[in-house]
């Protein structure tokens, strides 16, 4: 192993040291919860570096960081437009189109307590399925383009919201609906004012779950076949041509539309269940 | 008991659903025909004939399951056309990694639950990994694998213990923090070590997150372990199996491989909730 090697090694065991230093002394403070873990990042990724380039790995089995940062940046527009294809068109599409039909459903099926009694352990028992293995049917049915990848994320996304909204639509209790009661309100006045805004942590929960299946059914449908762009299909490609640094960029920019997709929902959360005590005296 | 009904009505639902659907996709196709032999079909034949093609749109349920039973039953188990061999190829990738990844799990939430340091810097870092579409390397962890010598069954574990490891890890890290800081206090005044009340009152804790960690973690791992089988190459498991079928039109064996999957996701969730069951009743956890 050569001196970046051990230079990596170094670095990891000094940035260690100081994390525990930071961590047992300083645990409580705010900009230790940002710094402790901001670092043990960055420590990875020099680690990551300098054993690549220490024991001279080979391009072909693990690219060097800085390797993909320098492919990241050099194809940018090439990454835009699988970002585009695969997310703009496929998951965020579908990923409407699920949650808004799911609601929809929810609040129907919410009027019957029979079909609410059915419907709940189908829909969690689906929700544990292998969906994505439907890619292939609906790739055949909607053809090569972003709209079989929004049709397989319509229908992954669907259940677990759905099964979270019914919950949520269960979850005022029986003096707030009495209340509303005496008020004389219609059912469209409870539901409204009510129902729906209890539901809201509920729903928002199935819906931060629902960001990761949707990236992932967009992406893993363009596997069973794809028009010639899309992330799914650069992945398999460039796996194919070896172009590691390649996969790993489009890699990041998935990871960073999967956060980045997460925090946006979080933040819808944050301004819609102010309210709640999870998000109060933060 | 006062489930039964409605969740019989709700499945019969879908099965209606599903023949009539079943009837609308296949129809352009037995019109076509008839347009082509210059012939008029009615209703009942077309009805007849939408349910009995060769590659229909939109397989009938009951070509669905007579294509499970083919594939389950009609063959020998080790013939390579028995969903059998697939499920088990399958099985015993998903449970090696299934395995891998929960011990995994177990240790690094036993250290982080033990040192604030190893807490602050890999705890966030794990909750953001569980937004990002993991899945997207699968390809790339069989073609690297591959090039370095390792094939067969253990690509496909990494990745299935890779995907049921941060349940695990979450659930547990809770599951070891469950007990109140007046047991800890007790324990403390008896002057035990850490390792003694990790053993009797921290793990004994855990348990009930344990179990609940583990169902989800055993489906993500035979969702990573199908979606692991997808590159090509694979010529074995129920992934393969979806593959060829799209491949080649087979839309029957889609269906059969898609629910073989689904009822291989149904037993192995329920194996482990009856395990939670017994241990959690003898463990005196009262339900």
């Amino acid at each position: 192993m050569s001196w970046q090697g051990w230079a990596a090694i170094g670095f990891w065991i000094a940035a260690m040291a100081l994390n525990v230093q930071v961590a047992n002394r300083h645990g409580a403070a705010r900009w230790a919860r940002v710094f402790v873990p901001t670092l043990f990042g960055i420590t990875l990724l020099v680690l990551w570096q300098g054993l690549v380039r220490g024991l001279a790995v080979s391009p072909v089995i693990l690219p060097a960081p800085t390797d993909i940062a320098a492919r990241l940046a050099g194809s940018l527009p090439l990454l835009w437009g699988d970002f585009s294809q695969t997310i703009l068109k496929g998951a965020l599409s579908g990923y409407v189109i699920g949650c808004g039909a799911a609601v929809l459903t929810a609040i129907a099926v919410d009027r019957f307590p029979f079909l609410q009694r059915g419907l709940l352990p189908v829909g969690n028992f689906v929700a544990a399925l292998p969906i994505v293995g439907i890619a292939p049917i609906l790739v055949m049915w909607f053809g090569f383009d972003w709209q079989s990848k929004a049709a397989v994320v319509v229908v992954m996304v669907f259940f677990p919201v759905l099964v979270n909204m019914v919950a949520g639509l269960a979850a005022t209790d029986p003096l707030q609906r009495d209340l509303m009661r005496t008020y004389s309100a219609s059912y469209r006045d409870t539901l409204l004012k009510l129902r729906l805004p209890a539901a809201m942590p509920f729903l928002f929960n199935g819906l931060k779950i629902a960001t990761t299946l949707a990236l992932i059914g967009a992406i893993v449908a363009e596997f069973f076949g794809s028009p010639t762009r899309g992330m799914g299909f650069r992945i398999a490609t460039a796996v194919g041509q070896l172009d590691l640094p390649l996969v790993w960029a489009e890699i990041a920019v998935a990871a960073l539309a999967g956060s980045g997709f997460f925090g946006l929902m979080t933040l819808a959360e944050k301004a819609v269940t102010f309210w709640h005590p999870s998000q109060r005296g933060r | 008991m006062s489930r039964v009904l409605p969740v019989l009505t709700v499945l019969l639902a879908i099965l209606v659903i599903w023949y009539a659907a079943a009837v609308m996709l296949n129809r352009a196709w037995v019109l076509d025909q008839a347009a082509r032999a210059g012939s008029e079909v009615g209703f009942s034949q077309m009805l007849r004939e939408t349910m009995a093609q060769d590659r229909p749109v939109l397989p009938a349920p009951h070509q669905v399951a007579k294509g499970l039973w083919d594939g389950v039953a009609g063959q020998k188990i080790t013939s390579k056309r028995s969903l059998v061999w697939h499920a088990g190829v399958t099985l015993s990738a998903t449970l090696a990694g299934f395995a891998l990844g929960t011990a995994a799990g177990l240790l690094l939430a036993i250290g982080i639950v033990h040192s604030r340091a190893m807490d602050m810097s890999v705890m966030p870092w794990a909750i953001a990994s569980q937004t990002i579409p993991i899945l997207a390397i699968a390809p790339m962890v069989i073609v690297v694998l591959a090039s370095l010598g390792i094939k067969g069954l253990l690509p496909k574990a990494l990745i299935a213990a890779y995907l049921s490891f941060f349940p695990v890890l979450v659930g547990m890290v809770k599951g070891l923090r469950a007990p109140d800081g007046m047991q800890l206090d007790l324990l403390r005044t008896y002057n035990a070590s850490q390792g003694q009340s990790l053993r009797m009152l921290r793990l004994p804790s855990s348990v009930p997150y344990l179990f609940a960690s583990l169902k989800v973690g055993i489906a993500a791992a035979l969702v990573g372990t199908i979606v692991a089988e997808l590159p090509a190459g694979a010529t074995a498991g129920l992934g393969a199996r979806l593959l060829s079928g799209s491949y080649y039109g087979q839309t029957v064996q889609i269906w059969a491989a898609l629910f073989a999957a689904a009822i291989l996701a149904a037993v192995l969730v329920m194996l482990i909730g009856a395990v939670e069951r017994v241990t959690l009743s003898r463990m005196g956890f009262s339900r």
